[in-house]
């Protein structure tokens, strides 16, 4: 029984891993509810302005760090319910561009396992997530690259395939982000023409996502390798600031770490850093983030 | 758990039927309804012109004979295009149906807004300069900075003017009828005018503005051209004009470019980046003075933008009555306890900053990739132009006026602003930052407090209904540049009121040209 009280507090503590987001392959049991805040800090010194890689010296390194809390709940042990609300503070570390602040957007998924099989021994899962994500304050996402968001509100459909057997886990997902547009303080623009219009079409996003993952009886070890597309926009002129509807891309890898607390059951400490490694109109950010939480237990009966 | 698979599954679909919505968007600029005059300004032509002495000078051969065979040819090729008509067809014809100043306005708006972008630095820390004949090299000729863009406004405005009332001499020398007229089968696609067609006033503007934005966006040759064509096929599909209409048109159009060309050639615009002497020369009197001299905080340090643009020659008055009667006196000293109230001034807005001033920054902002301060002007006088029902040539008066205050108060502005050499905000108080970008120049005065004070005083001339309305615009033009914590009280008062005054010379000009 203890053994599978462990079992069973193991699964829900791993979904907590990844304090923003949703992209793993684990679920948590009926009426547990997960609850935490992360703070994260994610910095680049160079750039790619389209396809070439630049430093900026009225910018030296940008910084943009974020507090949040961060939310699972188990509604039943294949549906649940997540969600994320940060607050972030961005800044130059030269020239004269101010540093923004503010809440950014607040997202929440719903996440359904929807097949399960046990194959060689482990267990294979097929998991549909939906997510929307809307801004919560009415910041400015006309100066990039400080503005702390883009303002566009965002729906996305996640398929994700995941294995685990023994120690070993892998979780494989794609999901496809449909942007709303944004509305600029100013009433023209221009991307590769003019734009008389407050209003600035936002392309939508693909992403995809593969994660190994190991673990021992109070540690997690987890890799990561993310891409994301953006589907159309333009490219930063030469020597010209960053747009809300450029073609931002990126491939960046990553590694997670967790540590389960084994004198409180519940409680559990997360590590996240990633690079990265190619881009395209994005800063070439190196991000940390680590986070602590605990899981509350609505299911009485359960013990 | 049916119930659930089916919740999520719905969720899911709603998601990817959010995909097919339309993130179409609705441009402004497309929406103006067709040019339809109150008034089609039968005697412009003998309207004041601008720049040449008189539009006699400027042969226009007599028009063929209706009942030639050539006449009857041309004739039959606006049938031919009548015949089949593409949507594309119609949405270029509706396109340039809304006024030719108007839409060749819009094209320098946009070329503008490309070239509004600094070069990047050599590998020395130096910086290139645009080389005009060189233009498709980096860095690309021009950098379409403020100064630049509202010489370019004011050329392109003014020899649309002056092209404009010639084809008006013409049309009334010569008033051929328009084709429909000859031949009631030619359908009529826009607004019929009672005026003659030969030679085409929208084809005397394109050729004028054609020459003048070669001339000034000189990388721009292909796009140019093909604007061009699609104005002359919308004007022969409209059934309006005939071939040897828009040839005239064309013909008189460009020789009196020509003339603003020989103009803009000598009108010292082209030496206004200046030379490393110069830029020490104007710190080195700035601190003889005992003043704190501007410094550019860009990194590495940008030479300053356009020092000599102050000696370009104006178009409402000379260089000696700007230094005499318009350019305004002195800022705070930079040692005095007033400057330093202004800076602290800055600091507080800055730190207590609002949501609604931040939009006020960052509407009027018109940074790099904008169409700049005189664009922004540009597009909120077009706005209102294209509701007045205005006469081709009444517009080409209304944007010449409003373009040469905009060009004379920027060089006004930069005059004072290189006479003075005043710091910025965030030069004496490292601790002010901005939210809309700083631009690399001094401080006294505020470029889009005189751009905006001469652009309302001479609209408000124009359209008086809105004059108040202009005058509040510009107002909060001036004061957005405090919000972005990039100008002191001073600049922008003194601005406004010097953009005023330039304004002024503008209507004492609009008073006279024979239009009112």
């Amino acid at each position: 029984m203890k053994y599978l009280y462990r079992f069973v507090m193991y699964t829900i503590f791993s979904n907590c891993m990844h304090a923003q987001t949703e992209i793993d392959g684990l679920m948590m049991q009926k009426n547990y509810f997960c609850v935490g805040a992360t703070y994260g800090k994610s910095s680049f010194s160079q750039y790619w302005e389209g396809d070439l890689k630049r430093e900026n010296a009225n910018l030296g390194t940008v910084t943009s760090s974020n507090i949040s809390i961060n939310g699972n709940f188990g509604i039943s042990k294949k549906l649940n319910f997540l969600f994320s609300v940060p607050y972030i503070w961005t800044n130059a570390s030269a020239g004269v561009m101010d540093g923004q602040k503010g809440f950014q957007d607040i997202s929440l998924w719903l996440k359904y396992v929807f097949f399960s099989k046990e194959i060689f021994g482990g267990d294979f899962n097929t998991i549909a997530l939906g997510g929307y994500s809307n801004p919560i304050s009415n910041y400015n996402p006309d100066f990039l690259p400080l503005s702390i968001g883009l303002n566009s509100k965002v729906s996305t459909a996640r398929l994700m395939f995941d294995y685990h057997r023994k120690n070993l886990s892998i979780t494989a997902s794609g999901a496809f982000m449909y942007r709303s547009n944004v509305f600029l303080d100013r009433y023209s623009y221009y991307t590769t023409e003019m734009h008389y219009s407050n209003e600035v079409y936002m392309p939508n996003m693909t992403n995809f996502n593969v994660r190994v993952g190991y673990r021992t009886s109070v540690w997690i070890f987890e890799g990561i390798f993310d891409q994301m597309n953006t589907l159309g926009g333009f490219d930063i002129p030469r020597n010209g600031m960053p747009f809300v509807s450029n073609k931002m891309n990126a491939s960046r890898i990553g590694l997670n770490l967790k540590y389960e607390a084994p004198f409180l059951d519940g409680l559990s400490f997360v590590f996240n850093a990633n690079q990265a490694i190619l881009g395209r109109n994005i800063g070439q950010t190196t991000s940390f983030n680590t986070g602590v939480f605990y899981i509350i237990d609505f299911s009485k009966k359960q013990k | 758990m049916k119930k659930q698979l089916l919740y999520t599954l719905f969720f899911i679909a709603t998601i990817f039927l959010l995909t097919t919505c339309s993130k179409e968007i609705l441009e402004n600029n497309l929406q103006y309804k067709m040019l339809t005059p109150i008034n089609e300004d039968l005697n412009a032509g003998d309207w004041k012109p601008i720049l040449i002495s008189s539009p006699k000078d400027f042969a226009c051969p007599s028009p063929i004979s209706t009942s030639s065979p050539d006449y009857i040819l041309q004739i039959n090729e606006i049938k031919s295009i009548q015949k089949e008509i593409s949507a594309e067809e119609l949405s270029n014809l509706k396109y340039w149906g809304a006024g030719s100043v108007l839409r060749w306005n819009e094209i320098m708006r946009e070329l503008v807004a490309k070239y509004n972008l600094p070069p990047y630095q050599n590998p020395d820390g130096t910086y290139p300069v645009p080389n005009p004949n060189n233009p498709l090299s980096y860095p690309t000729f021009p950098f379409a900075n403020p100064p630049y863009a509202a010489r370019a406004y004011a050329y392109l405005s003014a020899a649309q003017y002056d092209a404009a009332i010639t084809c008006f001499y013409y049309k009334k020398l010569y008033n051929r009828a328009a084709p429909n007229t000859m031949d009631n089968s030619i359908k009529v696609l826009l607004p019929q005018k009672k005026s003659a067609s030969f030679p085409s006033e929208e084809a005397t503007i394109m050729a004028a503005s054609v020459e003048i934005l070669k001339l000034l966006f000189p990388g721009e040759q292909d796009y140019i051209n093909k604007k061009a064509e699609e104005h002359r096929k919308a004007r022969l599909l409209s059934g309006l004009n005939v071939r040897s209409d828009i040839e005239a048109g064309e013909i008189i159009g460009k020789a009196i470019a020509a003339k603003f060309i020989d103009r803009a050639r000598t009108d010292k615009a082209g030496a206004a980046v200046g030379t490393p002497s110069d830029w020490a020369a104007l710190k080195k009197n700035c601190e003889d003075l005992g003043e704190m001299p501007w410094k550019s905080l860009e990194s590495p340090e940008r030479p300053p933008m356009l020092p000599l643009f102050g000696k370009v020659q104006p178009f409402l008055f000379s260089q000696a009555t700007l230094e005499s009667d318009i350019r305004p006196g002195p800022p705070p000293s930079t040692h005095s306890n007033k400057f330093k109230e202004e800076c602290d001034e800055i600091y507080y807005i800055k730190q207590n900053l609002t949501r609604e001033q931040l939009r006020i920054a960052n509407f009027w902002a018109d940074g790099i990739r904008t169409y700049t301060p005189p664009g922004h002007w540009n597009y909120i006088a077009s706005n209102d132009f294209v509701t007045m029902d205005l006469s081709e040539v009444r517009w080409a008066r209304n944007m010449a006026l409003l373009n040469m205050s905009l060009m004379d108060a920027a060089i006004v502005c930069w005059n004072t602003k290189y006479t003075y050499f005043n710091p910025r905000p965030s030069q004496f108080d490292p601790r002010i930052k901005t939210d809309i970008g700083l631009p690399n120049f001094p401080s006294y005065i505020s470029g889009h407090s005189t751009f905006s004070g001469a652009a309302a005083t001479i609209l408000g001339y124009l359209n008086p209904q809105k004059a108040t309305e202009y005058e509040n615009m510009a107002k909060e033009a001036s004061i957005s540049r405090m919000y972005g914590a990039i100008h002191f009280r001073s600049d922008c008062e003194v601005g406004l009121q010097t953009g005023n005054k330039v304004g002024s010379f503008a209507i004492e000009r609009a008073k006279i040209d024979g239009a009112d």
